[in-house]
């Protein structure tokens, strides 16, 4: 019984309100559309949502670390481009431009991350300055539109699957990856890596004192961000096929779902599990929408309610007081300063001064 | 407040917005008869309709093959005051090239350019280039007022009222301004440029469908942005027709993003059977057809456009389909046009181009023409005897 | 103990400011040299014009983006809050000069209404900036985008002149722009809540320990950014004779407001900034901008060139040393 009611305030606690919700999209989905709930159905819904939550896991290591990555979208849409314009129709040159792919995602995170850590420019505008060199160097390269949709096999990846499983008929190569990712995911934050990038969210300073390379901590994370969104356009491009919007505001996406998943913006906190089920949530509620009719000019704003609602809950509810973290969330880019001396009281301690904060 | 109330406040807050998420009902679908639907009500236009229905069928007057100097409708204007002798230099305002339609239409216009350039009727074109921005493009002609030493201004605007008074401070400088593609709410222009209209895309594509379907048959309308004038008109057209006819029609906003198109899809064919598809724009008609393969169901009756990725799928496809056409080699007819002023012939006051679809005893024909062009290339382009033919437009080098 | 004996001869750090600007004088004299090659005078009145212009709008939404990231904020709703107002303006002046006042008082109106529920969400809900000027700034596209097909109402001609008339070169758009930086300067310099602005976002916990009310300067800060917003939609409105629900996002005012703000020499983390260094990075765009488009430049290499600097820029300036506090003995703080 015990078991069953820590589960139960878990559940509607910030740490596992994100499952909650997307419990509630999924059972109003198969409300309005029994259908859903067939396997088939339900893993194609999953395969769907496969490009979102790879790049959530990936903007997870990123905003858990205390940074931001606006470049995600731009990259995926490069990556898109560079898929569709070098492989063309010619299935041989699959794996070499699979490679080269991969390398452009490592050099772009490296750029990103060295440039926030030695540099010290504010992730925000780092990503910001990548996003807008990188959607205007593909453009141009490419005069604009994309030469075409690349080879069929290559397009499989994000297509295709294992067929004839039974039960669900069909099990995507989309949803293989992502399981795939996930566990290495859960697996990295579990390791020292991982727990030292909660540290560095948390604190740098202390995490530098404790000697963590902070550096190259950082650097990492958006090397896994760079590379999540490279596996992602690999899978958008035979899902979608390739075009210059494929891609667009995906970072926005990705940094929605994270914070969904009751990932705090300024790090130290977070479960990457929590963040995938975020990418779900979101994506469900767009089902949701297109299964109820709503109008498409109204998603945006049942979007923006949504995220300022799950956000607002997991900063006020009792469990994040009665812990003791703080709740304050701390703004991008802030790191709090080993120079600010005694003056400043430990962040922790939340006193409990009533409703002015 | 409380902590507790907080908390009660946002999941009662949370709930309600799930609520009304299942509640409310989809004012877009049209089950015959469209009464109050506020698409209809602003950008229905029942005169333009019938003009623009009338011009579809028309004859156009003008040189044999050569569309793009073709006119409809024309009621001619003197130019006799502008001729003059020696190469001119034009000012070019665009709204952009950032969409593959666009920048088809200007690597023709540049080879335009190149061609009328050797003949000396063009010393130079300086162009300024507004990426999509109301704002941006007014400085851009208020600057070539004052700074650009122009001979003639050629603007396509990016939006039709905002820019009205950019194009009467042109004008007003005497010079001939050449205004094409999108309109502007004046008449000051020396010529307006544009084919049949949006009107005229939404009737062609939506009498195709409903020719092809039964009533009762459901479309699927995948449009790109609210807002957008051209966009508007083709579906205030195509949802009248349908209504009209009894065909269920439900319109999505797709962004142009394949990847939302496919789901989109998906979810309709979740739903129920879809019949057929409607496009405002040609970009992502692949992911949409691929989201019948997906699920395993029978091609659609679609309409897409004269994009090249459309017009493969169809053939390769072999589904009932029409290419709906609005014509990219208007972009060369502007340089034409302030050539003939200068010549001081006379040109129409609105110069209404052609706009033929391309329908399946086309198709195979355009392919040809057009092989080894890129995917966002548009087969109407209407380059073929331009000097950069075939490489300039397969390279796709932005110039 | 002697402090003079001891202190040892530094050079005199610049301002960050001043950085900005010798930057910006830099950026023109580039500037000049390349639009020279091309036959045109960088200084004629034409382009000191289009210059200027660029700097109106963009500067009226950066000035207010400054406060709000100095109290350690974001404003992600300014797009969309620009085309709202456009739009209230057009519709309620529909075209009479009879109801400029009233269309004027509409638009700020809800634009501060709209700054009251970002400041809210924020400092009650205890929501981050970024998600919450995300939410409503999505919230509001989803009205714009339902109830506006495209662009309405009407601007009378009085209203015009704002935006399309100048004291010579310069348009009296900048003009309204400067006066509201040096009214903005004033307040942050000369009032309390203006020190306030710093303090929070220096330091939430010490500023509320010190016995400030740290809701208050954060909720100004964004009802007075969204204000801002409110007069750029009024701005482009006058221009464009009409109201657009589309004008805001066309010119990507929220990420580049947020770069002019940065490039201007503020921190992203809040506490530290000034509105002139703001001005100075709106300034070095419009130039840029300007620059590009004389010369032709490739539209999709614009991009390009914009990211490039914008990172560039601030990474020189981060390169410099800031102090974070005054030392305990001797040597002056650092000016901001």
């Amino acid at each position: 019984m015990n078991r069953v009611r820590s589960a139960a305030i878990t559940l509607v606690s910030p740490r596992g309100a994100v499952f909650l919700l997307l419990a509630i999209m999924l059972v109003a989905i198969t409300v309005l559309n029994p259908n859903f709930a067939e396997p088939g159905q339900f893993i194609r819904f999953v395969q769907r949502v496969a490009p979102i939550a790879i790049v959530a896991i990936g903007q997870y290591f990123v905003i858990v670390s205390g940074e931001f990555d606006l470049s995600m979208g731009a990259l995926i849409t490069a990556q898109v481009v560079i898929a569709g314009n070098l492989i063309g129709q010619d299935e041989s040159k699959s794996v070499p431009v699979l490679l080269f792919m991969i390398a452009f995602g490592i050099v772009v995170g490296i750029v990103n991350g060295l440039v926030t850590t030695l540099l010290k420019v504010p992730s925000f505008i780092v990503t910001l300055g990548m996003m807008l060199a990188l959607s205007g160097g593909v453009l141009f390269w490419t005069g604009g539109a994309a030469t075409g949709n690349p080879a069929d096999g290559f397009r499989q990846i994000g297509r295709g699957g294992i067929r004839d499983v039974p039960i669900v008929d069909i099990i995507p190569f989309s949803v293989i990856i992502l399981v795939v990712l996930l566990a290495l995911a859960i697996w990295f934050s579990k390791r020292p890596f991982g727990r030292t990038l909660i540290a560095i969210g948390d604190s740098s300073t202390a995490a530098r004192f404790a000697g963590a390379r902070v550096w190259q901590v950082k650097t990492t994370a958006f090397v896994i961000s760079s590379l999540t969104a490279t596996v992602s356009g690999v899978l958008l491009v035979g899902y979608a096929g390739v075009h210059p919007s494929v891609g667009q505001g995906y970072e926005f996406i990705a940094i929605t779902a994270v914070v969904l998943g009751g990932v705090v913006l300024g790090g130290g906190r977070g479960w990457v599990v929590a963040a995938v089920a975020g990418a779900f949530a979101l994506e469900a509620l767009f089902t949701l929408l297109n299964f109820a009719g709503i109008p498409s000019t109204l998603r945006d704003a049942i979007q923006g309610g949504i995220i300022i609602l799950a956000v607002a809950y997991s900063a006020t509810t009792f469990r994040a007081r009665r812990k003791g973290h703080s709740t304050q969330t701390l703004p991008p880019g802030k790191e709090p300063d080993a120079n600010d001396g005694p003056a400043q009281p430990a962040p922790q301690m939340s006193p409990a001064t009533g409703s002015e904060h | 407040m409380r902590r507790k109330h907080m908390t009660a406040a946002l999941v009662g807050g949370a709930a309600v917005l799930i609520a009304l998420t299942g509640c409310t009902t989809d004012p877009s679908v049209t089950p015959g008869g469209g009464g109050e639907d506020p698409d209809a009500v602003e950008w229905f236009d029942q005169a333009l309709f019938d003009t623009q229905a009338a011009q579809l069928e028309a004859t156009p007057e003008g040189p044999d093959g050569q569309p793009w100097l073709q006119y409809i409708d024309a009621e001619m204007v003197d130019t006799s005051s502008y001729a003059s002798t020696g190469a001119k230099k034009v000012c070019f305002s665009n709204a952009s090239i950032g969409n593959p339609w666009r920048q088809t239409g200007w690597i023709t216009m540049n080879e335009q350019l190149k061609v009328l350039q050797e003949q000396g009727a063009i010393s130079e074109m300086e162009t300024r280039d507004a990426q999509d921005s109301d704002d941006t493009q007014i400085a851009d002609i208020d600057y070539f007022i004052s700074d650009g030493n122009c001979d003639a201004f050629i603007i396509s605007p990016n939006s039709t009222a905002a820019l009205t008074p950019a194009v009467e401070r042109a004008c007003e400088t005497g010079k001939p301004v050449v205004v094409f593609d999108r309109g502007v709410q004046t008449e000051c222009q020396t010529t307006f440029i544009h084919p049949v209209g949006g009107f005229g895309w939404g009737i062609e594509s939506a009498n195709f469908l409903v020719d092809n379907l039964e009533e009762g048959d459901k479309v699927v309308a995948l449009r790109i942005l609210p807002g957008v004038d051209v966009l508007e008109q083709r579906w205030a057209a195509a949802e009248k027709i349908f209504a009209d006819n009894g065909i269920e029609a439900v319109n999505y906003f797709t962004g142009a993003d394949p990847a939302e198109i496919k789901k989109i899809i998906s979810d309709e064919l979740a739903k129920g059977d879809v019949q057929g598809v409607w496009m405002d724009a040609g970009d992502g008609a692949v992911a949409a057809i691929e989201a019948f393969e997906d699920a395993g169901v029978d091609y659609p009756v679609m309409t897409g456009e004269d994009e090249l990725s459309f017009l493969r799928k169809w053939d390769e496809t072999g589904l009932t389909g029409l290419g709906t056409v609005y014509s990219n080699f208007q972009w060369r007819t502007p340089l034409l046009a302030v050539q003939k002023i200068f010549a001081g012939e006379e040109i129409p006051k609105e110069w209404v181009l052609p706009q033929k679809s391309i329908t399946k005893d086309e198709l195979a024909d355009a392919l040809e023409a057009n092989e080894g062009m890129p995917d966002g290339h548009y087969a109407r382009f209407g380059g073929e005897d331009l000097p950069g033919y075939p490489t300039v437009w397969q390279d796709r080098i932005i110039p | 103990m002697s402090t003079a004996a001891v202190r040892p001869r530094r050079r005199v750090p610049l301002d960050s400011t001043l950085i900005v600007y010798i930057a910006l004088i830099g950026v023109i004299a580039i500037g000049a040299i390349l639009v020279a090659s091309v036959g045109r005078n960088f200084f004629s009145e034409g382009n000191i014009r289009d210059i200027l212009t660029g700097m109106s709008v963009l500067g009226l939404v950066a000035v207010g983006q400054t406060l709000v990231i100095l109290t350690g904020s974001l404003d992600l709703s300014v797009p969309y809050v620009i085309s709202l107002s456009s739009l209230l303006a057009a519709e309620t002046m529909k075209g009479y000069s009879g109801n400029i006042i009233q269309g004027v008082l509409i638009a700020l109106g809800i634009a501060a209404v709209i700054g009251l529920a970002n400041g809210l969400i924020v400092t009650k809900l205890k929501v981050n900036g970024f998600i919450a000027t995300l939410g409503i700034g999505l919230i509001v596209k989803g009205y714009l985008d339902t109830f506006y097909k495209g662009s309405s109402g009407s601007v009378p001609a009085e209203f015009q002149y704002i935006g399309a008339t100048g004291i010579g070169p310069v348009p009296i758009s900048t003009i309204i722009m400067l006066a509201l930086a040096t009214l903005v300067f004033l307040f942050l310099r000369r009032t309390r809540t203006g020190h306030h602005i710093y303090a929070v976002g220096g330091s939430l916990d010490v500023a509320r320990l010190s016995g400030l009310r740290t809701a208050q300067p954060i909720i100004v800060a964004h009802v007075i950014c969204s204000v801002t917003a409110g007069m750029a939609g009024l701005l482009l409105a006058s221009r464009l004779g009409v109201g657009s629900p589309t004008v805001g996002s066309q010119g990507g005012y929220d990420l580049l407001s947020i770069a002019a703000v940065v490039l201007g020499g503020t921190l992203l983390a809040g506490g530290r900034g000034s509105i002139w260094g703001t001005i100075g990075g709106v300034a070095i765009f419009a130039v840029l901008n300007s620059v590009m488009s004389v010369m032709q430049v490739n539209p999709f290499l614009k991009d390009v060139v914009r990211g490039v600097v914008i990172v560039v820029a601030v990474a020189v300036y981060t390169g410099r040393v800031i102090e974070q506090r005054r030392a305990r003995y001797g040597t002056k703080e650092v000016a901001k």
